[in-house]
């Protein structure tokens, strides 16, 4: 068969970015700004992870003697109305708002992912019955479901996660539907049927794993989401509860007092919001770069 | 009235610059006819999108003049350009389905370009526009002007896109594969139409086509294009009888044809004699009165009405037929990914149709009938490695792993001809030759009796082509299988099927041995299907 190869014998070697991570290494490289959205993600991440220890003040020690203090150096956003320390609220209110907005979104991944699989693969009444499911839900106003869902379950964060994750999951389930509708018959799925897989194995192991990188735009933008739903819950008083420190309450409690000049209670939290939110809307390329095998050329 | 001089393109990729043409020069004159022939990569694509100036981005023409009746396009601005295409110079697309506007009615689509180029006014552009359809033979024009792309078949989007690119009368016609994905007889009927208008209206043609002998039939002249160079330029029947460069006669060779063999196809040191094949006279396949029918809008619809026919073991039996002809859908019963409605399909004395398709992967039999998908790329999981693709039969069926597995994953891509470097490598990185070797070994894995070849060919070069239509011949003599090979080529059929089968709308119309009804066809069906194919003229290579 040796002599057959002659005309395609294979070009050049291994290529840089033929590893998982060299191919990283070029999609930051390639687009800065998947590059900055990674740093700033990084940066997160360390706040949520090492914040609580290295704040300089007790998030929650009040100190009534130096109760809204404009920024200086020893209180770099000032104090609060209670004398806490801005700063510290805020960089460990991080690790509380990522959680919820990593669980719910994680969560309605999941969930949407079965749901739309089933219904893109199979079809039928399957698929009108859980389309019209999801139509239900879309149907309502999103964050006043969600404050529905809160106020009926109650005021914890695991609630807070809940609600999130079932405003989320059409649109999980919609784009998993499509994505995998059109690869039902597509002839790697055929090809893995006649290999001996089950309908369900060839669903979850060939068909699901292609509709991952149009998943990853979507998860990038639903953790932005979820950060402002989550805070916008706390902001209107369901959901986290004072004195616990979150972006949404602490905008909550320091628009009380803008108009009296301090600034600094509500600015500081809201544009850490603000970052967190750009932050995930930026990676939503990079991201889907990453998982996409077509892109390692 | 065009001439290109040392035309150059480079494309900006992540691994540097590609250089897809490589300074070509080339003249096309009033009336005339030029072939542009060439393999998947050879060029010939980018220079007629360099010419009209709408290469892709990363895309850039770094040397050269394009002039076309005095005009330089290089340096004619966008505006001008807009004007001079569909106006001056026209082109017709790969796929006639993806180059129409699929929500927009197709009579308004030739509207638009008539208005575009003032060739028409709002009160009289339907008038124009339906002369335009019975220019491209459409029968009712009037009421196919109504009509959207997805009611039209794809022989006829192929004329509203050629309608579209003639209405303002251009003078140069860029044709670029017209008929790649249309059945043979409407391939015919497509060609013979552009070259009776192309020289109806004295218009110059650029043909682009990989096909050798659709080429020579309807140009004045061709060039031979090969890795963004032209290697060759003749008349047609000059280059067929005397190819003088090593790759035209390469060509020549490997385009299937009346009176060559298998072996002749291949360049001549790579020729080995032909393998023994032994075919048994025991049924292997007995298929009985099988019936498919589908639900349809206006009634059920019957894809497949009753067909009986047999396969020996050892046997390669063709299945020849259309689009709509049920050859697919026969396949796809056979191979058990579809329930037939009624009717036996008896494998080695069993009925395998008992089991349900959906239940058929833990049926013993499972590993007995594999199949080669027609469109390389598709089968293959684009997130596995050709390793995984070749992989997946062995470890789901026989369950084998480890390096008992990739040793065995090794051995096959040693006997399909597939460099091991390659196996770490996922499909779009392979080219379409590489990745049909991948497909045949998955389907050999499990050493099946029956394999069914869904066109396994159709989107290959020739030079691939025929390196593995003789791969093919040499498992069938090493591993004694039978095939059942269903394909639109006739010729391709005629090198590798010891039997053929001819199919129309859901009916065997014709069969028996493969010369005997190649040769003197009984049916007018298979006359036509054997008269539409092109045929190269007689070369003196083989």
């Amino acid at each position: 068969m040796a002599d057959m190869t002659a005309p395609e014998t294979p070009r050049a070697p291994a290529h840089q970015g033929d590893t998982t991570l060299g191919h990283i290494a070029y999609v930051l490289r390639d687009n800065p700004v998947t590059l900055l959205a990674f740093a700033m993600l990084a940066f997160f991440l360390g706040c949520a992870v090492f914040g609580p220890a290295l704040v300089p003040y007790d998030p929650l020690a009040t100190h009534a003697a130096r109760a809204l203090e404009a920024p200086s150096w020893d209180h770099w956003f000032g104090t609060d109305n209670l004398g806490r320390d801005v700063f510290s609220r805020v960089i460990v209110a991080t690790r509380l708002d990522l959680t919820i907005s990593v669980a719910a979104v994680a969560l309605s991944f999941a969930l949407g992912s079965v749901l739309g699989s089933i219904a893109g693969y199979w079809g039928g009444w399957l698929d009108a019955v859980l389309n019209r499911c999801l139509d239900t839900i879309m149907a309502f106003p999103l964050f006043v479901l969600a404050m529905g869902v809160v106020a009926a379950l109650g005021n914890t964060v695991e609630n807070i996660i809940y609600a999130t994750a079932i405003i989320n999951i059409p649109f999980y389930a919609r784009l998993v539907r499509a994505e995998v509708n059109i690869r039902r018959h597509a002839g790697f799925a055929q090809a893995a049927k006649l290999a001996g897989n089950s309908d369900l194995r060839v669903l979850a192991v060939h068909i699901f794993p292609n509709a991952l990188p149009p998943m990853m735009v979507q998860v990038s933008l639903n953790l932005g989401w979820a950060i402002l739903n989550a805070a916008g819950l706390s902001f209107i008083g369901l959901g986290v509860r004072p004195p616990t420190p979150e972006w949404g309450i602490m905008v909550a409690e320091g628009a009380n007092f803008i108009v009296s000049g301090e600034w600094w209670l509500a600015l500081f939290p809201g544009l850490w919001l603000m970052l967190a939110v750009f932050t995930f809307n930026l990676l939503g390329d990079g991201l889907r770069d990453i998982v996409d095998p077509r892109k390692r050329t | 009235m065009l001439s290109i001089n040392n035309l150059s393109v480079a494309f900006k990729t992540r691994k540097g610059e590609v250089n897809a043409v490589r300074g070509i020069s080339l003249n096309v004159a009033k009336g005339e006819t030029l072939g542009i022939v060439g393999e998947s990569g050879s060029g010939k694509s980018v220079t007629s999108y360099a010419l009209m100036r709408i290469l892709d981005a990363g895309g850039e023409i770094r040397t050269g003049d394009v002039t076309y009746s005095g005009i330089d396009l290089r340096a004619a601005s966008e505006k001008d350009m807009r004007d001079i295409r569909g106006r001056e110079i026209s082109m017709i697309f790969q796929n006639p389905r993806a180059a129409l506007n699929p929500i927009r009615r197709v009579g308004h689509q030739i509207e638009d370009v008539l208005i575009r180029h003032a060739q028409a006014t709002r009160q009289d552009a339907k008038e124009k526009a339906i002369a335009a359809l019975k220019a491209v033979k459409i029968n009712d024009a009037a009421a196919r002007y109504d009509a959207y792309p997805f009611e039209l078949s794809g022989g006829m989007c192929q004329r509203i896109v050629i309608a579209i690119a003639l209405a303002c009368k251009p003078r140069l016609l860029i044709a670029d594969e017209p008929t790649t994905g249309l059945d043979i007889t409407t391939q015919k009927a497509v060609m013979d139409l552009v070259g009776d208008l192309a020289k109806a209206r004295g218009m110059g043609m650029i043909l682009i086509t990989h096909d050798l002998g659709l080429a020579s039939q309807y140009c004045d002249r061709i060039v031979v294009m090969k890795d963004g160079l032209i290697v060759e330029e003749d008349v047609p029947a000059q280059l067929f009888t005397n190819p003088q460069h090593a790759y035209t006669r390469k060509l020549v060779d490997a385009t299937p044809r009346l009176g060559a063999s298998l072996r002749t196809l291949l360049p001549p040191e790579a020729r080995r004699p032909e393998p023994k094949l032994r075919v048994q006279s025991n049924p292997l396949l007995e298929v009985r009165d099988l019936v498919k029918t589908y639900p349809g809008k206006s009634g059920p619809v019957q894809a497949v009405k009753g067909i009986s026919f047999d396969i020996n073991a050892g046997q390669s039996l063709g299945l020849v037929g259309e689009s709509g002809s049920g050859k697919s859908t026969t396949s796809e019963m056979i191979v058990r990914l579809q329930d037939p409605s009624s009717g036996n399909i008896i494998f080695d004395r069993q009925d395998i149709a008992a089991t349900p398709s959906a239940r058929f992967m833990r049926h013993p039999m499972r590993r007995d009938i594999q199949m080669v998908f027609q469109d390389a790329t598709d089968s293959l999981n684009p997130r596995g490695t050709a390793a995984a693709a070749i992989a997946e039969p062995l470890a789901r069926i026989d369950g084998m792993r480890g390096s008992k597995l990739s040793a065995r994953v090794a051995e096959l891509a040693e006997l399909v001809g597939l460099p091991q470097p390659l196996l770490s490598r996922f499909p779009h990185q392979l080219s379409g030759g590489q990745k049909a070797r991948v497909g045949i070994a998955r389907a050999i894995a499990l050493e099946p009796k029956l394999l069914i070849l869904d066109e396994p060919t159709a989107a290959l070069d020739v030079s691939i082509q025929a390196i593995v239509l003789n791969l093919l011949v040499d498992l069938r003599a090493q591993m004694g299988m039978s095939y059942l090979f269903v394909s639109h080529d006739l010729n391709v059929v005629r090198l590798l099927c010891d039997e053929v089968l001819v199919m129309k709308q859901g009916d065997i119309v014709d069969r028996g041995p493969t010369a005997q009804v190649m040769d003197t066809p009984s049916h007018p069906y298979t006359r036509a299907l054997i008269e539409a194919a092109p045929q190269p003229p007689k070369s003196v290579a083989a």
